[in-house]
C-alpha cells in the first residue's frame, strides 16, 4: 500500500465489507486528490453504492483503512461524516415538496437563537453566499413544488455545502436529469472543484465520465480494477474494465423491410386537460423489419405519443393504425393481444408490479391471451415456467421467480421486462428508453435482443434521449420537438452534433 | 419462500396480541385486580357452549364485514361505507323476503340475491363518484352511511313498509314467511346460523376469484399499482368501479345471517359499527379468509367474554382497549415483516450475484 499523500483528501485503503454469503466490497482501495473530480464507475452490483455507504457512515466496513484530509477515520453514522466534510448528495432526492427552498437546505441542522428560534435571517444570508459563490442557481424563497428536476438536485447540493461539506459525493447524479440539465450540472461541478472542494461522481455512462472527471476508478465484482486518466483511456477501454472482457456487439445483419406498414400515424393531434397542445400534426410510418428510432429531449410528447399507440388516449384529430388496427377505438387488451410489445420508460411504474413475485409480473401485459390465461384462470404453471426461461435467456441476476420485483436492481428488472414482452415474436415493438439506468453488460444484452426481434421481421419504435443507442440501432431516426416531428434523419449521414441540434429545436440545415 | 411466508403470517398476529395482553396486563395492574384471574376467568366465560354459540353467529357477520373490507383493501380502497351497505342489503332483503312467496330453497336464494344487490348498488354510488369525480370513497361512504339510515328510517314508517308489532319499541318490517327463512342447527341451548355455510363458500370463492383468476389478477395488479395495470391492458378505472360494488354488495349480506334464522324482520334495533370492526378485521386477518375468520371470531369471542369482567369490578371496555391495541400492533408487525422479507429477498440476490463473480472467475 502507498504511504498515504498530503494532496489526498480521501483515501480508503484496503476496505472490506462482508454479508452472510455475499462479500460486496473487496481490497478497495482509492486515492481522491484534493480540488478534482474523481469518477467511480461499473456495472450495477459492481459494489459502488456499499463503498459511498461506507464513505459515508451508513455501513461499518470489515477491513481496512479510511483517510480523511491524512487521518485515519471511523465513520459511525452519518452526522460523523458531515462532520469530518463529506456531504452526500443522494440519487433519489430527499425533499420536501411544500416548503421552501430556504426551509429545506436548513431542515435538520438550523442555526436557532436560544436552541429553539430559527434564525432564518441568518440562514438566508449564508445560503445566498453559499449560492454566489459556488455559482449555484437558486431562489432561497422558491416553493419546492415550482421547482424542476435540475433544479432540485441543486438544492440537494447546496443543503450539502451548507452543512459545510469539502468533499461531495453524487450518486448517479445525471440519471434523472436530461442533456441541458447535465450540462449546467457539470458546469456547477467544475465551479465547485474550482472553489477548492473535491467531488466524488458514481456513474456507469461512460461518455460523461470521459467529459467531466479528472480521475476514474474503475470497480468490479465488488474490487478497484483500476484508476485511469481520460486523456489516456477511451470508453472501449473503460467498458471492458467494467465488464471484465469483450462486449458482445449487435450484429446490425441484412435490412430486410417489408411493404407492410405496421404503424401508421397521420396527422395526429393531441390536447392536455388543461387546453395545452401536447402533439401537433404528427405523422409517422413504421414497417416490419426497421427500428425507427425516436430522438427528442423528455417532456416534447413521446409519452403522449405512445399512449396514443397502446390506446391509453386518444387523438384529437389524425389516427393511428396499429398493425391495421385503429388504436382511437381499440382496447389496450386488443393491440397487445394483436402482437404489440410494450417496454415502458418508467419500468418500475409501468412495467412491474413491485411488491409482486416475478412469476406474477412474468403475466402482467399477457393476462388477456393464452399461454398465460386459460379460459378465466391464471395459467399459473406456464407463468413459472416461462418466467425461468425469461431469467435464463435474459441473464435476469436472481435467486428465483419468487422472489419480489423490488428485490431485483433496476438493471434485471429491465432485463426481465424486455425479455417477457419480446415472447411470442410481437409484431411491433414499442421500446421506450430501454436502457436507461443499466449498466453496459446488460444494455449489450438488451440490444442484441432487439435487433435479433428486427431480423426476425418485427417494426420496433425506439424512443430513447441517449445518442449512442439511437445511432447504434436505428435504420430512421425521428426527431420530436414540442409535439411535431421536426426531421426524419439518416443515421448513416448525420453527426451526433446535427441530432443534438434538432433535438434542442433548432433548424439543421 | 412460502413457508416463511406463512410462518411470519402467523408470528405477526400472534405478537400483536400478545403485546395487546400485556398492554392491558399493565392496566389491570394499575387498577389493582390481579389480570391472570381476570384472563382465566374471560377464558372460562367466552368458552362456555352456550357463550360458544352465540359468538359463531356473531363471527359469521363480522366475517362477512371483514371479507368485505378486504376485497377494498386489495384495491387500497378503504371501504367505510359496510355500514350503510350492509343496511341497505338487510332492509331490502327483509323487504322482498316478505313481499313474496316461494318454494323454500329459491325464496332464501332471492332474499340473498336481493341483499347483495341492495349493498352493492349503495356502494356503486361511491364508486362511480370516485371514478368519474375523483371523491375520495372515504367521504362519500361516511355520507352514505348517514343518508343509507335515514333513508331506512324513513321507509319503516307504519304507513310505508313498516309496521310496530304490540309490546314492540321498535319499527320493523314485516316477517319473512317460513319459506324465506334459513334453518338453524341446535347446539348447546343454542342455534347456530345456518348461514355460517354461506359465510364460508363466500370465503373461498374470494380466495379463488383473487388468487386463480384472471379478474382477481387484475383486481390485484389494479390495486398495486394502477398505471401498470392500465399500461398491461386492464381497464383500471372500471376495475375499481367494480371492486367497490363487489365490495359493498358482501357486505349487503353482513346481517343476512341474523335475519334469516333468527329475526325473520328488519327492525331499528340491527346493530351498527361493523364497518370499522371490517376494516380492523380484515387488517388483522391480512385480507385473508382464513385470517379474517380467526380475527372475527377473536372479536366476537372478547365481546362476548367482556361483561364478566363487570362482576369483578372492572369496566367492560377494557375489551375495547384489547381491540384497539391490537389493531394498532398488527399494523407495526407487518410492517416490520414486510421489510424483513425485502431484506432477506435482497440478500438472497446479493447471493446470486456473488456467485456469479465466483463462476466467471
Amino acid at each position: 500500500m502507498q504511504l498515504s499523500n498530503v494532496s489526498n483528501v480521501l483515501e480508503v485503503i484496503g476496505v472490506e465489507k462482508r454479508y452472510p454469503g455475499v462479500v460486496a466490497n473487496r481490497d478497495v482501495s482509492i486515492q481522491i486528490q484534493a480540488g478534482t473530480i474523481h469518477a467511480i464507475i461499473g456495472e450495477n452490483g459492481a459494489g459502488k453504492s456499499t463503498l459511498m455507504k461506507t464513505l459515508y457512515g451508513l455501513i461499518k466496513p470489515d477491513a481496512g483503512q479510511i483517510r480523511i484530509f491524512g487521518k485515519e477515520v471511523n465513520l459511525k453514522s452519518p452526522q460523523d461524516a458531515i462532520e469530518l466534510g463529506v456531504g452526500m448528495v443522494h440519487q433519489h432526492f430527499k425533499l420536501a415538496d411544500n416548503a421552501t427552498v430556504l426551509e429545506n437546505v436548513i431542515l435538520g441542522s438550523e442555526p436557532t437563537r436560544f436552541g429553539f428560534v430559527v434564525k432564518y435571517d441568518e440562514a438566508r444570508e449564508k445560503l445566498i453566499e453559499i449560492a454566489q459563490n459556488y455559482g449555484l442557481d437558486i431562489n432561497p424563497d422558491e416553493k419546492l413544488s415550482n421547482l424542476g428536476v435540475g433544479e432540485r438536485q441543486r438544492v440537494e447540493i447546496a443543503k450539502v455545502l451548507f452543512r459545510g461539506a469539502k468533499i461531495l459525493i453524487l450518486d448517479e447524479p445525471t440519471a434523472v436529469l436530461v442533456p441541458q440539465e447535465v450540462d449546467e450540472l457539470f458546469a456547477n461541478l467544475r465551479e465547485l472543484v474550482k472553489k477548492g472542494l473535491t467531488v466524488l461522481f458514481i456513474s456507469h455512462k461512460l461518455d460523461e465520465v470521459l467529459s467531466i472527471a479528472d480521475d476514474i476508478t474503475i470497480m468490479r465484482q465488488g474490487t478497484t480494477v483500476a484508476t485511469r486518466k481520460p486523456e489516456n483511456t477511451n470508453k472501449k477501454e473503460l467498458a471492458e474494465l467494467m465488464v471484465g472482457g469483450e462486449l458482445p456487439k449487435p450484429k446490425a445483419g441484412e435490412l430486410k423491410i417489408s411493404p407492410e406498414s405496421f404503424l401508421k400515424i397521420e396527422s395526429a393531434s393531441y390536447f392536455r386537460a388543461d387546453g395545452r397542445q401536447i402533439l401537433d400534426d404528427v405523422n409517422l410510418e413504421l414497417h416490419g423489419g426497421e427500428i425507427l428510432g425516436l430522438a427528442g429531449v423528455e417532456g416534447n410528447g413521446q409519452s403522449e405519443l405512445i399512449e396514443l399507440i397502446m390506446g391509453l388516449i386518444k387523438p384529437a384529430s389524425g389516427s393511428v393504425e396499429v398493425l391495421g388496427l385503429d388504436a382511437a377505438n381499440t382496447l389496450t387488451r386488443e393491440i397487445r393481444n394483436a402482437g404489440v410489445a410494450y417496454i415502458p420508460q418508467d419500468r418500475q411504474r409501468d412495467g412491474l408490479l413491485m411488491t409482486a413475485p416475478l412469476w406474477e409480473n412474468r403475466i402482467l401485459g399477457h393476462q388477456f391471451a393464452e399461454p398465460m390465461a386459460k379460459s378465466i384462470w391464471v395459467n399459473k404453471s406456464a407463468a413459472i415456467q416461462d418466467s425461468k426461461r425469461v431469467v435464463d435467456e435474459f441473464d435476469v441476476r436472481t435467486p428465483g421467480i419468487n422472489v419480489l420485483a423490488s428485490a431485483l436492481s433496476g438493471g434485471n428488472q429491465q432485463k426481465f421486462i424486455v425479455g417477457r414482452e419480446l415472447t411470442g415474436d410481437p409484431k411491433l415493438i414499442v421500446a421506450a428508453q430501454p436502457t436507461r439506468g443499466v449498466d453496459v453488460g446488460a444494455q449489450a444484452i438488451i440490444w442484441e435482443h432487439l435487433m435479433q426481434a428486427r431480423s426476425r421481421g418485427a417494426g420496433i419504435l425506439l424512443i430513447s434521449a441517449d445518442l449512442e443507442e439511437l445511432f447504434s440501432l436505428s435504420d430512421r431516426i425521428a426527431v420530436i420537438y414540442s409535439g411535431k416531428i421536426v426531421s426524419i434523419l439518416n443515421p448513416a449521414k448525420t453527426t451526433p452534433e446535427d441530432l443534438g441540434l434538432a433535438m434542442t429545436g433548432a433548424k439543421s440545415a | 419462500m412460502t413457508k416463511s411466508r406463512l410462518f411470519w403470517g402467523v408470528v405477526a398476529p400472534t405478537a400483536a396480541i400478545l403485546n395487546s395482553l400485556f398492554f392491558v396486563y399493565i392496566i389491570l395492574k394499575i387498577r389493582g385486580v390481579d389480570p391472570i384471574e381476570m384472563f382465566k376467568l374471560m377464558i372460562s366465560y367466552g368458552f362456555d357452549p352456550r357463550n360458544l354459540v352465540s359468538e359463531i353467529n356473531q363471527t359469521v357477520a363480522y366475517y362477512m364485514a371483514g371479507v368485505a373490507a378486504a376485497i377494498g383493501f386489495k384495491m387500497l380502497l378503504f371501504n367505510i361505507g359496510i355500514d350503510g351497505q350492509y343496511r341497505m342489503g338487510a332492509f331490502f332483503g327483509a323487504v322482498v323476503g316478505a313481499a313474496v312467496n316461494l318454494p323454500p330453497v329459491l325464496h332464501v336464494m332471492l332474499i340473498i340475491l336481493v341483499a347483495m344487490l341492495a349493498g352493492g348498488a349503495w356502494a356503486a354510488i361511491a364508486g362511480y363518484l370516485k371514478v368519474k369525480r375523483g371523491v375520495n370513497e372515504v367521504i362519500s361512504n361516511i355520507m352514505l352511511n348517514f343518508i343509507a339510515a335515514a333513508i331506512i328510517a324513513f321507509l319503516l314508517s307504519p304507513n310505508l313498509l313498516g309496521s310496530l308489532p304490540e309490546g314492540s319499541q321498535n319499527l320493523q318490517t314485516n316477517p319473512i314467511p317460513k319459506s324465506g327463512r334459513m334453518p338453524t342447527i341446535k347446539a348447546f341451548e343454542g342455534e347456530i346460523y345456518t348461514f355460517l355455510f354461506i359465510a364460508i363458500l363466500v370465503g373461498v370463492s374470494y380466495w379463488i376469484m383473487l388468487n386463480k383468476t384472471i379478474f382477481g389478477f387484475n383486481l390485484r395488479a389494479t390495486g398495486l399499482s394502477f398505471r401498470a395495470a392500465r399500461a398491461s391492458g386492464v381497464n383500471a378505472p372500471g376495475m375499481i368501479f367494480i371492486t367497490t360494488v363487489l365490495s359493498g354488495a358482501i357486505a349487503g349480506l353482513v346481517g343476512i345471517g341474523t335475519l334469516l334464522s333468527d329475526t325473520h324482520s328488519y327492525s331499528m334495533a340491527f346493530p351498527s359499527g361493523y364497518a370499522f370492526t371490517g376494516l380492523a378485521l380484515a387488517l388483522l386477518g391480512r385480507n385473508h379468509p382464513v385470517g379474517i375468520f380467526f380475527a372475527a371470531f377473536l372479536w366476537s369471542f372478547l365481546e362476548r367474554s367482556a361483561p364478566v369482567l363487570e362482576f369483578e369490578g372492572v369496566p367492560p371496555e377494557i375489551v375495547i382497549v384489547m381491540q384497539g391495541t391490537i389493531v394498532l400492533s398488527i399494523v407495526i408487525a407487518y410492517e416490520v415483516v414486510a421489510r424483513i422479507n425485502l431484506r432477506q429477498q435482497q440478500r438472497a440476490v446479493g447471493t446470486v450475484n456473488a456467485e456469479n463473480v465466483k463462476e466467471t472467475k
